[in-house]
């Protein structure tokens, strides 16, 4: 009998998770499949999934001529590396400076940098594209970068972090004649690798996907981030030709989809970050 | 003798507060330009032109004190965009919070298959959202959507999900369900990681055997903290929608997708009513300064729990 309820148990509960898993798949399943599918499948309107014939040769060469998308994730690479590399040269000494320091403006600064973590860059988008309108600056990777070379995120988060690193070895390592700033980067910094990692994550996910700010200060397609490239290519095929639509969205997603599969637990654990505090 | 040291003593100490001040306003002074170069300065100036009437182009501008605030309370398109986020935020809050917690507990059960229902879920927060919302413009095509196809099946009638105005907002806040219930599926994970296991035995002695007590006696208490918690980010998520907007329906049809930041957007970067855009922007940011206020009362009393 306990057997019996048991087995209807687990029926129903992979019946759940598993047509839940069907909607959340279906997109990325369709993606694929019309990618590799000639116009005249596509257009038929079938629910067939596997194509008779294939043209995943024809529309990702088309996707791939017709816009620059290598070039587009080339551009996510750079603006993700740029903002990943300042934010962690001027967040980590920062987070060092107020989980162990003392120096006036100590609390100040760090209810401030509270404040700021209310406020998405939407606030200040305003602002700033004034100010780069004005110096000459927009359409450039620079303007991209800007608005996140400071992560206030990285700084509360590396200060809990740092504030748990012993004193006794900052203090030995002073007494042995250590520098301040070699104590950051060769002591504290490498024993503090796995949050750097998850923050690493966290950091290149949100700008990679990010759409806002890059649509505000870059009309040059050379320039632009993968959202934003994708949007220029939908925007230009207007919805005609899925093949090639579906074969771009593939290319640009399957970085960070590859990235996902490959290190589960870190992207978890930095995307998720935010939440587990 | 013991003087002279002392004193000594005392100045090397003083050197080495000094020494410790200067190295700490040093490693925090790129961080504070920066903040105040691309947050706080910013910020007092948005609301300080929101009280202007200056557009981008002009040379001058005055002040016309709550003139924006004033004409945006007067503006159905404002009111619409705020009125549509509103219910945009109600259709995926309860959803992607309530289905987070359901597959949260039912994956947390499994054994061999957490692991392939973890990375499923997970899938569309790495995937960028505006791929994929070009997919499912493509799945919900009124005539080549496979979703028409399989409701023709079932002998509906095709829809025009993105061209309805009945239809845009819900159809965009199922999508925008579908981005989020895998991150509050992992959030829910760690809270219930976190419930000590012998508190089920413990209620196992004392005669409380059923799955839905232990959930109403237990599971749901204790994960009370995470659950608010998962409540405030995902409505400060929800409030903030713009990319599947920007992508799928560009506001329409008939302004019936319309939300706060794709106005905002528009005002302040097509319009150019730089000023009006400002005012906005300061409504938007009151409404998150709430949404943080909670956050920061919530994150005050999990501490409790810890």
């Amino acid at each position: 009998m306990t057997a019996i309820r048991r087995f209807l148990s687990l029926v129903l509960v992979h019946g759940f998770l598993l047509a839940g898993a069907a909607f959340v798949l279906l997109p990325f399943v369709w993606m694929l499949v019309t990618s590799i599918k000639p116009p005249d499948e596509i257009f038929t309107a079938t629910l067939r999934l596997w194509p008779r014939h294939f043209s995943a040769i024809e529309n990702y060469r088309y996707a791939l001529t017709s816009a620059p998308l290598l070039r587009f994730a080339f551009n996510g690479l750079i603006v993700c590396a740029g903002i990943l590399l300042v934010q962690l040269l001027v967040g980590i000494p920062c987070a060092y400076a107020l989980a162990k320091l003392r120096f006036p403006g100590r609390n100040l600064l760090f209810m401030l940098t509270l404040l700021a973590l209310a406020i998405p860059v939407q606030v200040p988008a305003l602002p700033l594209y004034i100010a780069l309108a004005k110096v000459g600056l927009l359409n450039t990777y620079f303007s991209i970068m800007l608005p996140f070379f400071l992560s206030v995120f990285a700084i509360f988060l590396l200060r809990q972090f740092f504030k748990g690193f012993p004193d006794d070895i900052i203090q030995a390592a002073r007494l042995d004649g250590m520098r301040e700033i070699e104590i950051v980067w060769r002591i504290v910094v490498p024993s503090s690798l796995p949050a750097i990692a998850a923050f690493a994550v966290f950091s290149f996910v949100a700008h990679w996907n990010d759409l806002y700010w890059p649509l505000i200060v870059i009309s040059d397609a050379n320039l632009a981030t993968p959202p934003l490239g994708m949007l220029f290519f939908s925007d230009a095929e207007t919805g005609s030709n899925y093949g090639a639509l579906t074969a771009a969205a593939t290319i640009l997603t399957a970085p960070l989809v590859v990235a996902f599969l490959l290190a589960r637990r870190q992207f978890i654990a930095g995307i998720t970050m935010t939440g587990v505090k | 003798m013991t003087a002279v040291a002392l004193d000594a003593a005392l100045r090397a100490s003083r050197r080495r507060e000094r020494l410790e001040k200067l190295t700490g306003m040093g490693f925090a002074f790129p961080a504070t330009l920066l903040l105040v170069l691309t947050s706080l300065a910013p910020l007092v100036v948005l609301i300080v032109m929101s009280f202007t009437d200056y557009d981008l182009g002009n040379l001058g501008f005055k002040f016309i004190g709550l003139g924006n605030f004033a004409k945006a309370m007067g503006d159905s398109v404002f009111r619409r965009s705020l009125w549509n986020t509103f219910i945009y935020v109600a259709i995926v809050l309860p959803l992607a919070v309530g289905l987070g917690l359901v597959v949260a507990i039912l994956v947390y059960g499994r054994k061999r298959t957490r692991a392939f229902y973890e990375i499923v879920y997970f899938l569309p927060v790495t995937s960028t959202l505006i791929a994929m919302a070009t997919v499912w413009s493509f799945l919900l095509h009124p005539k080549l959507g496979p979703i028409n196809a399989l409701l023709g099946l079932v002998g509906v009638q095709p829809r025009a999900f993105l061209s309805d105005p009945a239809l845009a907002l819900p159809t965009l806040a199922v999508i925008g369900i579908w981005h989020l219930v895998g991150f509050n599926m992992v959030l829910f994970l760690a809270g219930l990681t976190a419930i000590p296991k012998d508190l089920y035995e413990a209620a196992a002695i004392d005669g409380c055997a059923n799955p839905v007590d232990r959930f109403l006696k237990i599971t749901w208490p204790m994960l009370g903290p995470t659950t608010m918690f998962v409540i405030v980010t995902t409505s400060i998520t929800a409030f903030k929608v713009f990319d599947t907007v920007a992508v799928m329906t560009h506001g329409g049809p008939m302004g019936s997708s319309e939300v706060l930041l794709y106005s905002i957007y528009l005002e302040g970067f097509q319009y150019f009513h730089t000023a009006y855009a400002a005012a906005l922007t300061v409504v938007f940011l009151a409404f998150l300064l709430v949404f943080s206020a909670i956050q920061a009362f919530v994150l005050d009393r999990r501490t409790h729990y810890g």
